[in-house]
């Protein structure tokens, strides 16, 4: 009797486990998921995952979220570098969060791994459904499935310091418009001294060079990543131009001295202190630049080596409902919310972050600040690169792009580091494809 | 070896009952002896023994993150051989633990020789090196890592009130430097704990051989090569194999300090490892790589033990 009593536990609760198990199976694959009949907002305690480059961002929209549902959201802020194990890790320990986002450019991994919920249906019956970033859903999606919806959305532009193009006998109002403008504002900025500069590059950074760097060939007319993220093209004069000028930059001290080894973690700190005088980075640093006063800045699109066409890197993330999420209802209730007029408006859009839904860019405070309006109207030009390994591949501290733009940048030879690393990246995209 | 001896008593019986009680204790004991360990066995097994079979099996298979793994036979291992990153993993590893051996030896003979002084203050010293084994690796990286930063660190900002640089150094720029970053980490936090231990190893040596071989009129070098250092052999080998394993893994310090960088010249072994199965999520390759980790380390170690041996005998 009693050993019989001491294994019924655990047996009813591996049969529950596993009823709950195949209940999420049937969930996923059917298509109709996320929505009951009954009312999505029941109190549940919801989980929420968002690497650190979104933190304030996503804490703002789940405590408006929190406050005015009965349903509570739970978030955890998970270092940038640390996310891509923190996920593989719970994945398999079916242990993810009910929602998880992802930087759009590692999405494609998950959505192929099968992390994420189809929710091809909820989305689609949005009535604003055209309207939502499409970036954002192309790298949501999988096989004609729908697998996230935007949860920030970001755009690299070009930003400058007003005060030091004064200070260097520059027009504040004319920031530079090609190459040759960049090189010589940064020698004359450059040149007021006292710890100034006139630029900051990371020369230790995949990602900020993909953020930063790819927007200067794809406005010269190059797909970098092509063939459904098959085929890579970096070995051409686009980049070398490129290279060129920021390896001119670096030799001729016109970047802040820690360019080496700068990983990305510390890149923006100068530039907000007001010590760099041009600095391509993106919207996430627009909520930190309107809210200091130290110096007026500018901000323009990046460029063309020849300055005749422009173009964005739009990245960010999406959120999708995990796979093995217990409350999909109640997950795509959160998820549905942030879309809202509401939410992307009076909480996106009113900090200086761009809302993920084309029909309100023209918004009150978007279109208020010529800034604000310049970052969301490029968004036109703008791509996200697609491919399977890319994080792998380009954000990685020990992958072939770091190292590339590490040869390019240091070595002797910028041709020979560009064909090396068409090589390895090509060769990665096969391996993985 | 020695196990033989131990039971050499029960050989001379006195008394027929004593005889007769023992044998039963005897028979007894192994059952008994089982269940002491059983815990412990248990724990180990299930900690340690099963994932073991576990990482042995993934090192045979596809293993992706999600969806179910395929047999793949020893392709992991064959893939191995090609990794340039593992290789050069290996090498530089290899060359990290002879540097920092060495090195943490050389400057923990100083320390000794400073906190072993009878002069006042010593027992201050002693401290003073020994904190710094007390701050976790990753911590202790962190503030190296913010320390060592051209704007923010106080390194540069040392060095450069001390009138000796005009430009911030750049402490992780080039391979060099930023070894040479690692190993002052390194140094800094173990040393401590590596002059507690020769400290007592030291101590541990009587003083009248010192004595007696003054009156012999030994010099101080005759005195360090004949008594300290044959005195010390035991806490140099216990040392010594500890350094070594401690450096074949290392792992924290580097991922937080150098990402294995620049230019992939910092990259251990086991961090190599960690990025094939979190970066790239290759967990088959990864578990080939740390099966190979595993058996270099049981050679490794067996060799280390056999001539700590033949030198006791």
């Amino acid at each position: 009797m009693a050993s019989g009593r001491r294994w019924r536990g655990p047996l009813s609760v591996a049969a529950v486990a596993a009823l709950a198990l195949s209940m999420a199976a049937c969930g996923g694959s059917k298509s109709n998921t996320s929505t009951t009949s009954g009312n999505p907002d029941d109190g549940s305690q919801l989980t929420m995952w968002v690497r650190s480059a979104t933190d304030q961002f996503s804490q703002r929209l789940v405590d408006a979220y929190n406050k005015s549902h009965k349903n509570k959201v739970a978030l955890t802020i998970i270092p940038n570098d640390n996310y891509l194990t923190k996920v593989g890790a719970a994945a398999g320990s079916k242990s993810l969060p009910d929602i998880l986002a992802s930087d759009v450019v590692y999405t494609p991994n998950y959505t192929k791994q099968g992390l994420f919920k189809d929710i091809t249906s909820d989305v689609k019956a949005l009535p604003y459904f055209s309207n939502i970033a499409q970036s954002h859903i192309t790298v949501a999606s999988y096989q004609d499935k729908i697998y996230a919806v935007p949860h920030k959305l970001d755009s690299s532009v070009f930003f400058y310091n007003k005060d030091l193009f004064k200070k260097a006998g520059l027009d504040p109002e004319k920031p530079p418009a090609n190459f040759a403008d960049i090189l010589d504002y940064a020698r004359k900025i450059t040149a007021l001294g006292n710890g100034i500069t006139g630029f900051d590059l990371a020369g230790s950074c995949g990602g900020c060079g993909v953020y930063t760097l790819f927007p200067y060939a794809w406005a010269d007319g190059r797909e970098i990543l092509s063939d459904g993220g098959k085929k890579v093209d970096i070995n051409n004069d686009s980049f070398k131009a490129i290279f060129k000028l920021y390896k001119q930059l670096s030799d001729e001290k016109l970047v802040d001295s820690s360019d080496k080894a700068q990983d990305g973690a510390t890149w923006p700190a100068n530039f907000l202190a007001g010590k760099v005088g041009m600095l391509p980075l993106g919207s996430p640093i627009v909520g930190d630049l309107l809210k200091q006063t130290k110096f007026q800045w500018g901000v323009t699109a990046l460029m063309s080596p020849d300055g005749s066409k422009t173009s964005t890197f739009i990245g960010g993330d999406v959120a999708g409902i995990s796979a093995t999420s217990k409350h999909p209802a109640q997950a795509w209730d959160f998820l549905k919310w942030t879309l809202d007029e509401n939410a992307q408006v009076e909480i996106i859009a009113k900090n200086g972050d761009l809302p993920g839904r084309t029909d309100l860019t023209g918004n009150k405070y978007t279109a208020a600040d010529p800034r604000t309006k310049l970052i969301a109207d490029g968004l036109k030009n703008g791509h996200t690169p697609f491919a399977l390994p890319f994080g792998d591949l380009f954000n990685n501290p020990n992958g072939p792009w770091v190292a590339t733009i590490r040869a390019a940048l240091y070595g002797p030879d910028i041709d020979k580091a560009l064909a090396d690393g068409q090589a390895k990246i090509q060769a990665g995209l096969d391996a993985a494809n | 070896m020695s196990l033989t001896t131990t039971r050499a008593g029960a050989g001379t019986p006195t008394d027929a009952a004593v005889a007769q009680r023992r044998k039963r204790a005897a028979a007894r004991r192994p059952l008994t002896g089982l269940l002491f360990v059983a815990p412990t066995a248990a724990i180990v097994a299930g900690l340690f023994l099963v994932p073991l079979a576990i990482l042995v099996y993934m090192s045979f298979t596809d293993w992706p993150l999600l969806a179910n793994p395929t047999p793949n036979g020893v392709d992991n291992y064959k893939n191995l051989a090609d990794d340039s990153q593992f290789i050069g993993a290996i090498t530089f590893t290899l060359l990290y633990t002879a540097i920092i051996t060495v090195v943490l030896y050389l400057v923990a003979f100083v320390m000794v020789a400073i906190a072993n002084s009878p002069r006042r203050g010593s027992r201050f010293y002693r401290t003073a090196f020994f904190l710094p084994y007390v701050i976790g690796t990753a911590a202790a990286s962190t503030m190296w890592w913010v320390d060592s930063n051209d704007s923010l660190g106080v390194f540069n900002k040392a060095l450069k009130s001390a009138g000796l640089i005009d430009h911030p150094v750049g402490f992780l720029d080039t391979p060099n430097k930023a070894l040479f970053t690692v190993i002052s980490l390194v140094v800094w936090k173990f040393v401590g704990f590596q002059m507690i231990v020769l400290l007592v190893g030291v101590q541990s040596i009587p003083g009248e051989l010192y004595e007696a071989a003054r009156v012999d009129g030994a010099t101080t070098f005759q005195q360090l090569r004949y008594i300290t250092i044959p005195g010390l052999r035991p806490t140099l080998a216990l040392l010594t194999v500890l350094s070594v394993t401690g450096s074949l893994l290392a792992f924290d310090q580097f991922y937080v300090l150098t990402h294995g960088g620049p230019d992939n010249s910092t990259m251990t072994v086991v961090l190599a490892l960690y990025n094939k199965a979190f970066q790239s999520f290759r967990l088959g390759e990864a578990a080939a790589e740390a099966v190979v980790l595993l058996v270099a380390l049981i050679l490794l170690n067996v060799i280390q033990m056999r001539l700590l041996r033949s030198r006791e005998k």
